[in-house]
């Protein structure tokens, strides 16, 4: 109890002279925040990529393209194949129509609002009528569906914050063809919505595709009949295709990139925060030292080591603390929400997505700054602990 | 100079704060190297691109394949050096975990407009002598640990095989370039693809056309674009540089995030320096009075100071930017993500620039205060 009062009036005494020092605590203050800011900013980078992709598709929903593809992409099935996998047992129906669309997957190059004179790999998707039953968090924003048998499309929310010509009205054109944009749709925020969507068939006029397809999506009639159809895709001699849980394959293509800013991010911030430690560590040893005499005298008139040791870390960690907040407040502040895009190298073509600064990321910078404040604390308080005390009161 | 010693001993006066101001900022320039480094990656080699080469893709986008047919036609303008035509393979090595670039190219030709790439001889001739060749960049060969004359399968994801699953290659040859080069590529033959390959024949990804005289590019691209207007595959060409650097920016612009950064990294540590320059000078008020009583003129003490903040800036510095070279060149770190992890010559000498100013600005205003100190009254105020 005696130690705990001791402890806290010389705590007490070393935050209200924080004022007097101000120039040297600052310095410790900004680098805990600039550490801070990088760490968060960078991570909710990843944060929201890794939303964007993992909340795309649905465990309600498989996807069948040509085994050995990595992605709608590279795939391949022909129409009748198409048909064949849409007769398969596990598919959800609405009467005799079962909830599967045959689609056809390509990139098309268009100028991006950020680069307007570079191109960007803008994902084109021609759906067939069921495309739209089997996805029930599509809803349209603006304008109207397209009608299926004509050059109509509709546009993502994200594709069109991301990219030039694409609100209601406007046409997209892409080599020789004209696509007329009637609508705006959202998918709860899912990689659909940097998509452009057409018919399938339009699609596979522009682009000589004869009667071919991508990939089916189809809507099962539980997360569980996943295994009934798989089975009766697979056992099939005429096919030769791979099924997946729909929101597998995406969750699945955010991994490399998620892994690769992670790595950079926790990298860079790491580095950074072996030298913000350093920079406490210098500020921490300045406030010691100025304080050498009184420090000196509080220990003659019986203040234990242990509190004085105390006192010095728990002053470092309030600067720890103070830089972390401010650090966690500017980066909410300049990134939470930023709409971007970047290119998903699985699939090829341009992902818009939104910084997350996430309340976990807040978290984690808050913590990292204190651990930073503590580490720089430390040395230096146990050098104010060890200061004989004869000389200390000696020294100007 | 006879003065150094008389800076060394002040730089050293306090040596606890000399070796963390020191450790400040050799972290600030380890970490400066290799932002930069991560900012080179992600520009995908758009410095080191050939001025006097055009890439010509499909106007829709690159993933729409062009006809073949293209390439005499290609050919006969004047003005043409070399027109050939490469292929995205994007084939699989035992787990799409262990992604690399793989190309179908046309040997003699590619050789001919790549001509950063070196093969020894008589690993080109094996290349030309064997349709299942295929000859590797000298960083993916170490990573997989290939030798010549191995046979590799790498499963197609584009382009199934008539038979079987897998494709099957040899490793004809190993090639080496410059920094800054992409030595984690794959090429191998458009002939032993096109005589396989399940359905696609007679399609090729893009057209690389190399140029007589780089000034003429410019006119070269639009006149080739004309030549395949209204055409069933209409076409886009621009010089390497302008590809790859339009590539590069759909990826975002790290570049701008990695120099933000550096930027907060840099204004850090220089506060660092800066504050511990401003303490240092403050302690020594009364020195500095009698260094003028003894002579010193005021330029004197504005560089004396100033030369050590000039020090401490340099050394540490110098050390950090070392460190993050030495760290380069071990090598990518994620195991072929970036495929050119280099630290550019370029930015080391931004470097050196860097320290020189941390040093002049963090040791100014001290300095300043040193030489405008008027003697009687520093004399006093200790």
């Amino acid at each position: 109890m005696r130690w705990l009062r001791q402890a806290m009036a010389v705590l007490a005494l070393n935050l209200r002279t924080i004022p007097a020092r101000l120039s040297s605590s600052a310095v410790a203050i900004v680098g805990i925040a600039g550490v801070v800011v990088v760490f968060v900013s960078v991570l909710s980078i990843a944060a929201g990529f890794s939303a964007a992709m993992r909340g795309s598709g649905s465990a309600g929903r498989a996807l069948v393209m040509r085994s050995g593809a990595d992605s709608e992409l590279t795939s391949g099935i022909s129409g009748p194949n198409a048909d064949l996998i849409k007769q398969a047992p596990g598919i959800q129906r609405k009467g005799q129509i079962a909830l599967a669309s045959a689609e056809l997957y390509v990139i098309i190059d268009l100028p991006k609002k950020a680069t307007p004179d570079k191109p960007a790999n803008v994902p084109m998707r021609g759906i067939e009528p069921a495309g739209m039953e089997a996805r029930d968090e599509v809803s349209l924003v603006e304008g109207r569906m397209f009608e299926f048998g004509t050059n109509e499309v509709i546009v993502g929310r994200g594709a069109n914050g991301q990219f030039l010509g694409m609100n209601v009205g406007d046409t997209i054109v892409s080599g020789q063809n004209r696509w007329q944009v009637v609508g705006l749709f959202e998918a709860d925020g899912a990689v659909a919505e940097t998509e452009i969507w057409c018919d399938a068939r339009a699609l596979q006029g522009a682009y000589r595709r004869g009667n071919s397809y991508q990939s089916v999506l189809v809507r099962l009639e539980s997360p569980d009949s996943l295994t009934m159809f798989r089975d009766s895709l697979t056992s099939n001699p005429q096919l030769n295709v791979m099924i997946r849980r729909e929101n597998e394959y995406y969750a699945g293509q955010s991994q490399a990139m998620t892994r690769l800013i992670q790595t950079i991010g926790f990298g860079i911030a790491g580095l950074m925060g072996v030298g913000a430690v350093f920079g406490a560590i210098l500020t921490m040893y300045t406030a010691v030292a100025s304080r050498a005499r009184e420090i000196a005298t509080l220990r003659a008139l019986g203040f234990t080591t242990s509190a004085v040791l105390f006192s010095v870390v728990g002053e470092s960690l309030a600067l720890g603390g103070i830089g972390g907040l401010i650090g966690g407040v500017l980066a909410y502040l300049a990134f939470n929400g930023y709409q971007t895009s970047t290119m998903n190298f699985q699939t090829f073509s341009q992902v818009a997505f939104a910084f997350r600064v996430t309340p976990q990321l807040l978290g984690m910078g808050l913590f990292y700054a204190l651990a930073m404040g503590f580490i720089g604390g430390l040395f230096p308080a146990i050098r104010a602990a060890r200061l004989p005390i004869p000389s200390a009161l000696r020294e100007l | 100079m006879k003065f150094l010693p008389l800076v060394w001993k002040n730089v050293w006066r306090r040596k606890f704060r000399t070796t963390f101001t020191l450790l400040s900022i050799f972290i600030a320039f380890l970490l400066f190297g290799i932002l930069m480094t991560i900012r080179t990656a992600f520009a995908l080699g758009v410095e080191i691109a050939g001025i006097d080469r055009l890439v010509l893709i499909n106007k829709v986008s690159l993933i729409i394949p062009l006809p073949l047919s293209y390439q005499v036609q290609l050919q006969q303008v004047p003005g043409v050096e070399v027109a050939t035509h490469q292929t995205w393979f994007n084939g699989i090595y035992q787990d799409p975990a262990n992604f690399f670039a793989n190309i179908v190219v046309e040997p003699e030709p590619f050789l001919k407009v790549y001509s950063e790439f070196v093969v020894p001889p008589d690993q080109v001739k094996a290349w030309l002598a064997d349709r299942q060749g295929a000859i590797v960049g000298k960083d993916l060969a170490e990573r997989f640990q290939w030798k010549i004359g191995d046979r590799i399968p790498l499963t197609g994801t584009i382009w199934q095989p008539k038979q079987g699953s897998a494709w099957e290659f040899n490793i004809s040859g190993i090639y080496d370039a410059a920094d800054g080069v992409d030595k984690t590529q794959f090429f191998f033959r458009y002939d032993y693809l096109d005589e396989n390959r399940a359905g696609g024949a007679g399609l090729v990804g893009w057209y690389v056309i190399k140029v007589a005289d780089p000034s003429t590019s410019v006119d070269l691209a639009r006149r080739f674009d004309e030549m395949f207007a209204n055409s069933s595959a209409e076409t886009k060409t621009t010089t390497e540089k302008g590809f790859v650097e339009s590539f590069a920016s759909q990826i975002g612009d790290i570049g701008a995030i990695m120099i933000a950064i550096a930027s907060t990294v840099l204004f850090m540590f220089g506060l660092v320096a800066a504050s511990t320059m401003a303490q240092s000078v403050r302690e020594r008020t009364s020195e500095l009075a009698v260094l003028k009583t003894l002579g010193f003129t005021d330029a004197a003490i504005l560089v004396l100071v100033l030369a050590e903040s000039l020090f401490v800036a340099l050394a540490g510095g110098s050390l950090g930017l070392l460190a993050a070279w030495l760290f380069v060149q071990r090598g990518d770190p994620t195991g072929g993500l970036l495929a050119i992890f280099v630290l550019p010559a370029r930015d080391l000498v931004i470097g050196v620039a860097l320290m020189v100013s941390m040093g002049v600005l963090a040791g100014v205003v001290p300095a300043v205060a040193a030489m405008r100190l008027r003697i009687p009254d520093a004399l006093r105020r200790t």
